[in-house]
């Protein structure tokens, strides 16, 4: 596989060919010196049409505590806009001799679409409302290590996993509905029905429309980021009326069963998808998954970049 | 993107992998001997070191870490208790890690601090001397032991580089085509060191 596009791409035997790796990558990055040589001489370009603080600083550390070299190529208030500026963007950074780029772009599709462009290994760190496959695999990591707190020989498959918020625009979602059933896990898709994909009668989940009849009997909640920008688009009347029906809030934390675990990738709006108490208690797995995102990116990034050189 | 699923050949002349050895091969020490040179080399730690303080041993995986299992064993039972054990994977640390498809990474596990310690790397076979500069590699991005010594089973000369091992199980002279195949029962069906002629080459008569 030269590309990661989309969470879709993987097997399941390449998912935990990633996540066992990530488990090593985690152990380096506890280490005083976090640096492993592993692809010295190597060059990665992150190349991010869109705001970001995780994901673009979790590769740039990726990256380099590989020994790679990491640009940061920010388009943010450029003239790049999609179609011929874009690949003439991609071609350029491909022309200097790099060996891999790392793109978020608002455009759906934008990654697999450079990646037809050029010969060198293209990552998709997030593309409009499609795919963020490498948050997926944070994710899996995440509630894998939270499930072998308990259980050292625990895995995701058979484990229910909720995933509750703005379904409609959420790459996060779809990421994670392909990558978690490769696993094996059972999924509940929970939305109000204005936020529900078209055609998600067609994945392979449950769906309700009722946090609170779901919360009772899942493994994993996990939040999506309410959109503010959505909040005009007539999909919920007012954050308020959000918070009471689909918000994890103090009382629907009661609701969990022991030991589930709540997800969210972030960034939270606290009190309107997920409350301070949600966020902050001990059951959060929020910061864990964002320490896993460095060593899943690392983990990638050596999976892509680490074998032969006359690929 | 898939990594090689074979276990990694890391004791740099050793052959990993349990599948049933040659049946030209030799068996140069079988299990019983293969426990008296633990003994021995235990002793031998021992002695340079002047007992076991301070002492740190770190197996390379794969079967380096059956051996440093071994010898702490031997080593608890003379001082009373094991040293720290830990184990420390060097894969990517290789020289050759661009030249092969991606290889699966081993677990690296360090007891505690190895600052001023006595750090005995242990491995299975030593051949090129390309595992252990790797090793050495690996570990200055974890510390600074006081000293780090050598220990393996097997020293089948071939050196590339100016290593050395403090403490070897035995010396045994190869010609560099054949095979030297360390098992233990951890990892393997049997617990042995064979040394097999160099694979049959296509049409050639039994």
């Amino acid at each position: 596989m030269r590309n990661l596009l989309s969470a879709a791409d993987l097997s399941a035997e390449e998912v935990f060919s990633i996540l066992d790796l990530a488990e090593e990558m985690s152990e380096v990055q506890a280490r005083p010196i976090k640096k492993l040589p592993a692809l010295r001489g190597r060059t990665v370009v992150n190349l991010f049409f869109e705001d970001s603080t995780r994901t673009r600083s979790s590769f740039e550390l990726a990256g380099k505590w590989l020994s790679a070299d990491v640009i940061n190529v920010s388009a943010k208030g450029s003239s790049v806009s999609k179609g011929e500026s874009l690949r003439d963007t991609v071609l350029t950074i491909a022309a200097m001799g790099v060996d891999a780029m790392v793109i978020r772009h608002s455009a759906s599709g934008a990654p697999a679409q450079a990646a037809a462009w050029t010969q060198i290994p293209v990552l998709n760190a997030g593309d409009g409302t499609h795919e963020h496959p490498t948050q997926a695999l944070l994710d899996a990591f995440a509630i894998r290590r939270h499930l072998r707190r308990s259980d050292p020989e625990a895995e995701i498959a058979g484990k229910k996993i909720a995933i509750v918020g703005d379904l409609t625009h959420s790459r996060v979602a779809r990421s994670g509905v392909s990558l978690l059933r490769t696993l094996g896990a059972e999924i509940v898709l929970v939305a109000p029905p204005t936020l529900m994909p078209s055609g998600v009668g067609t994945w392979p989940v449950s769906l309700s429309t009722d946090l609170d009849e779901v919360l009772g009997e899942v493994d994993v909640a996990m939040m999506l980021r309410v959109q503010r920008e959505r909040m005009s688009g007539g999909y919920f009347p007012t954050p308020r009326e959000y918070t009471v029906g689909y918000g994890l809030t103090r009382d629907r934390l009661a609701k969990l069963k022991p030991g589930a675990a709540i997800c969210h990738p972030g960034p939270m709006n606290r009190g309107l998808e997920i409350s301070a108490d949600a966020a902050d208690a001990a059951s959060s797995l929020v910061l864990e998954q964002v320490a896993a995102g460095v060593a899943v990116r690392m983990s990638v990034l050596y999976h892509l970049l680490g074998g032969e050189e006359d690929q | 993107m898939t990594t090689d699923p074979a276990p990694q050949p890391t004791g740099d002349g050793g052959d990993t992998g349990t599948e049933a050895s040659d049946s030209r091969a030799r068996v140069v020490l079988d299990s019983e001997e293969i426990g008296r040179t633990v003994t021995r080399m235990a002793h031998e730690i021992l002695e340079a070191n002047r007992g076991a303080e301070n002492l740190v041993l770190l197996g390379i995986p794969t079967r380096g870490v059956p051996l440093a299992e071994r010898l702490a064993g031997a080593i608890g039972a003379v001082e009373g208790t094991p040293p720290p054990l830990g184990q420390l994977d060097i894969t990517m640390y290789r020289d050759d890690l661009r030249r092969q498809p991606t290889r699966s990474v081993g677990r690296t596990s360090i007891p505690n601090s190895i600052d001023d310690a006595t750090v005995v790397l242990v491995d299975d076979v030593l051949f090129s001397g390309r595992s252990v500069a790797a090793a050495l590699d690996a570990l200055k991005d974890l510390g600074r032991p006081r000293a780090i010594r050598l220990a393996v089973l097997v020293d089948r000369g071939h050196r590339q580089l100016p290593i050395r091992a403090d403490h070897v199980g035995k010396n045994l002279p190869t010609a560099a085509e054949e095979r030297v195949r360390v098992r233990f029962a951890e990892t393997d069906p049997a617990t042995e060191v064979t040394i097999e002629p160099e694979p049959r080459k296509e049409g050639e008569r039994l």
